[in-house]
């Protein structure tokens, strides 16, 4: 069966089955490898994604359950690494493996489009859903702060929670 | 230069220099030479080509080969960074390429035991030095000038005298023509000089992280790829009797299903490397449609001999054992009924340790195309040359007909220098004629890892009148079967604290155990530290002394490094490591007496419930004292307020950003373990499934801050990535123990009710 959703600002048909997880959608059908698949289960994070501007597990929502709210994936912050979060996690060099790190971003953009100006705490609690085997966490604190910063210093020039068209 | 960088430096002793088509330079390790490389590759094999390391375009841009798998532990910079420190060029201009797995060219393929950088320090600064000297020597026939007269910068030539100066790719046509200078009499840089060692450098990747590129192995795409799942039994060794397959091969999307049968396994100790799996592969047009064919699956499984296992069982027999005569005593020093006699206070203590599983964040994976009766595989193992040699066994063809393409891994911390998934991608794709993508789900990769073993440890321990530490003896129990004990569930005669007591007793027993185990990040030290330093940590409190002090006192007890006993197994070696010269105890006493001073130890006054604990230990030539801050409330919940690290690795940390990274990287993962992590098994099957019941630190449950301090000493360099786990697992307990005077001596805490706050 076919389903329209929109992703990264991008109206797209896509014809699976309704149960299929939108993780495998976007990773397999729109071909989209950013996001990640950790757990399966809503446990690791690594799928995050926004659905609406919310951040979500996309391995536990189902392509029928996606409907019209815009789907945007890491790929949708920006293709060349300007969004301040891609900008922030290069500049403090924050992944060991890296494979959480799409998740990670993603929970922190939801974070910054709601609280542009986050502290620890507020980081923890919003972030705590995504886990980082690698324990990269001192540095994903101070990435957050960071791209706040650089938010906040370009403002009007990039939106925090990405390209929502 | 030490034995081991000596014998890597016979075997590569040449280069080979060549010239680019369309202008360049490119210069590469020639192969041992071509019978040795034959040995190896067996019958057929191809004669060596030269590798690549170095390539020079015209317009000056440096291309520089990575050799070796990236798992994060940021090998991929690293290695490149040496090279290009001493090619003396500017690092904004370098761009790297992933080499392919290849023993003709390279040497040292692998991620384990912390062997990067000691084992490439020499060899990857000299491949750089001798391209510079390809440089000169083209410069200087170019300008007719001596030699010695030129000096480089920045991929330039330089010629002070008659200020002339030439890039490298205006040189590299030429340089390509000179011949290769001896690398033994290259001189190497002086630390001062260096501009890209001891400077952070962003990870090569992270670009391409955080921009989604497919990078990893679970990214692989190849044309006409189809996917698969491999479903196998719970229980090792278990067998399909029955599966209705015909039903399953109706699903959408599904194009083959299909029963694997292997030999059985009959050994007490399984080997390090069983092999392929009994097991039912389903293959089909994305890996959705076949792990949703897969939860329809009706297998009647032949469970086989390895059924009646458990957890219980081991435990009950683990306590039987400790009552009765050890099997064996592994080392004997001194007299240690004598000295228990002799003894002013004597101490005991029964330790354990559970299974842990790896959990890689990315799951097991690997893309494989059979084609004309050979295979082509993308794959991000660790051990690449085994699992070739695995491949090739298993499929009944040589090693020269697998091609392995190296993919970065969603991490690896030991899992993947097994490469069971590598084999399973292989055979199927082998059984399909078509491109296909292996991908195990979470739960495959928990109830299939090479667990951490767990054991037991029962010791006593003596203190004189004056609280000095005079005997010391352990019964370890572990698995495995007469002698041999399964893979990483060994101590060896050496462990710590053996020569810092005169009298020292290791007694061994060990139970049969039907699951497979292997090498998890520090690899018998992320459980042993645990137990040493918390007794040591016990004794130090009964001699009424300062646990610092203590410490210092033992290490100043230290007999001289004794011959290893024949035949014996490296402590704390590791896979991929290799036998440890033994503790340095003036190295280990820096360290711990930095870290006392960083961290303030004995002089802050803290609140009730807040206290400091220290542990240090010695791993993969990595020396490390640990200080943890904490705060235990009434019901047992911990926070960590602040960890102090302080790390002798030699003289040289070469990206400071990476290593700060990775020890706080481990530090995390040590507290993962020390809390929450244990796999128990229940009739022969792993019960966790997934992370929700194998727990791993979160973001809010993350110290807020890790000091990471190198105390640099005139030693090679060493690596980060296994020796800074293991003593913080003892530094929190022991500081848990000063909060509230509840001493833990069973992982993970969680069993004895204690949570993170």
């Amino acid at each position: 069966m076919a389903f329209k959703i929109n992703v990264n600002g991008r109206a797209t048909s896509v014809d699976a089955p309704g149960d299929m997880p939108l993780l495998w959608v976007i990773r397999d059908i729109l071909n989209l490898s950013g996001t990640k698949y950790g757990c399966g289960i809503g446990q690791c994070g690594a799928c995050t994604v926004h659905l609406g501007g919310v951040p979500v597990r996309s391995c536990q929502i189902p392509l029928s359950a996606v409907g019209e709210k815009p789907v945007v994936t890491l790929e949708g912050l920006s293709a060349d690494g300007t969004h301040p979060l891609q900008i922030a996690w290069q500049d403090v060099d924050v992944p060991q493996c890296g494979y959480c790190q799409s998740g990670q971003i993603m929970a922190a953009a939801a974070l910054l489009a709601k609280t542009p100006h986050p502290t620890d705490k507020d980081i923890d609690s919003a972030m705590n859903g995504v886990l980082c085997r690698c324990g990269t966490y001192v540095r994903i604190r101070q990435a957050v702060h960071k791209a706040s910063e650089l938010a906040a210093s370009h403002a009007g020039k990039s939106t925090p929670g990405g390209n929502q068209e | 230069m030490n034995p081991s960088e000596k014998k890597i430096m016979e075997r590569r002793s040449f280069l080979k220099v060549s010239a680019l088509a369309g202008g360049g330079l490119l210069l590469s390790w020639g192969a041992p030479n071509q019978a040795q490389a034959q040995g190896r590759g067996g019958a057929g094999a191809p004669p060596p080509n030269p590798n690549h390391y170095i390539k020079v375009a015209a317009d000056g841009t440096v291309t520089i080969t990575a050799k070796n798998p990236e798992t994060g532990q940021g090998i991929r910079t690293m290695l490149p960074m040496l090279i290009a420190e001493e090619l003396d060029v500017n690092w904004k201009n370098v761009k790297i390429e992933q080499a392919d797995f290849d023993d003709t060219k390279y040497s040292g393929q692998n991620a384990g035991g912390s062997t990067g950088t000691p084992n490439n320090w020499t060899p990857m600064r000299q491949v750089g030095a001798a391209g510079r000297a390809l440089f000169i020597a083209a410069a200087a026939q170019t300008w007719n000038v001596p030699a010695a007269e030129c000096t480089t910068a920045s991929g330039r030539v330089l010629h002070a005298g008659s200020n002339r100066s030439l890039g490298y790719g205006e040189l590299a046509t030429k340089a390509a023509t000179m011949p290769v200078p001896d690398l033994a009499g290259l001189k190497l840089k002086e630390p001062k000089d260096y501009k890209i060692i001891g400077h952070t450098q962003t990870g090569t990747d992270v670009k391409n992280i955080v921009t989604g590129k497919p990078l990893y192995a679970i990214d692989v795409k190849v044309p006409g790829m189809l996917c698969a799942v491999f479903e196998k039994c719970g229980v090792f060794g278990g067998k399909v009797t029955s599966a209705n397959l015909d039903e399953i091969k109706k699903l959408p999307g599904v194009k083959h299903a299909f029963i694997v049968e292997r030999p059985d396994v009959t050994e007490a100790v399984l080997p390090g490397e069983p092999g392929l799996e009994n097991g039912i592969a389903i293959v089909a047009d994305s890996w959705w449609y076949a792990q949703s064919a897969r939860k329809k699956l009706k297998v009647v499984w032949n469970e086989g001999p390895r059924a009646d296992q458990s957890s219980a069982a081991f435990a009950q027999k683990a306590e039987e054992m400790a009552k009765g005569t050890p099997q064996r005593v592994i080392r004997a020093d001194g007299d240690v009924d004598g000295a228990f006699k002799g003894a002013a206070k004597v101490l005991e203590a029964n330790y354990s340790y559970p299974f842990i599983s790896h959990a890689p964040l990315e799951p097991q994976g690997a893309t494989a195309h059979w084609k004309g009766g050979k295979i082509e595989i993308w794959a991000n193992s660790q051990t690449p040359s085994g699992g070739r040699r695995m491949v090739a066994q298993t499929l009944g063809i040589t090693e020269q007909d697998v091609t392995l393409h190296q993919v970065r891994a969603g991490g690896g911390f030991g899992r993947r220098l097994n490469n069971d998934y590598m084999v399973e991608a292989a055979y199927i794709a082998k059984e399909v004629g078509v491109p296909v993508k292996l991908l195990w789900s979470r739960e495959d990769d928990m109830a299939h890892d090479y667990y951490r073993p767990g054991g037991w440890q029962f010791l006593k321990a003596g203190l004189d009148a004056s609280g000095k530490l005079v005997a010391w003896q352990n019964h370890f129990i572990s698995y495995g079967d007469g002698e041999r004990f399964v893979s990483s569930g060994a101590m060896g005669p050496t462990e710590f604290p053996q020569r810092f007591v005169p009298n020292y007793k290791l007694n061994a027993s060990v139970q049969k155990l039907g699951i497979r185990t292997g090498a998890l990040r520090a690899p018998s030290s992320n459980a042993f530290a645990f137990v040493i330093q918390s007794f040591i940590d016990e004794l130090a409190h009964a001699a009424k002394k300062d646990p610092v002090q203590f410490r210092m006192e033992m290490l100043d007890s230290a007999a001289p490094v004794p011959a290893p006993p024949a035949g014996a197994a490296a402590a704390g070696g590791g896979r991929g490591g290799f036998t440890p010269p033994g503790i340095n105890p003036e190295r280990m006493k820096g360290v711990l007496q930095l870290v006392a001073e960083k961290s303030g130890w004995g002089k802050r006054t803290l609140p009730k419930g807040t206290a400091m604990g220290v542990a240090f230990h010695f791993s993969h030539q990595g020396y490390f004292a640990e200080v943890a801050e904490v705060k235990v409330d009434a019901a047992n919940k911990v926070k960590i307020n602040k960890i102090w690290v302080a790390a002798d690795v030699g003289s040289q940390i070469v990206n400071p950003s990476a290593a700060d990274n990775i020890v706080q990287g481990g530090i995390i993962d040590g507290l993962s373990e020390l809390m929450s992590q244990e796999i128990t098994l229940e009739k022969g099957r792993v019960v966790q499934s997934n992370y929700h019941q194998h727990g791993m630190v979160r973001l809010t449950q993350a110290p807020p801050a890790i000091e990471v301090h190198y105390l640099k000493s005139t030693y090679n360099p060493t690596g980060l990535g296994e020796p800074a786990l293991p003593p913080v697992l003892p530094a929190v307990a022991n500081a848990i123990f000063s909060a509230c005077g509840k001493r833990l001596r069973a992982l993970p805490l969680s069993k004895s009710g204690f949570s993170w706050a």
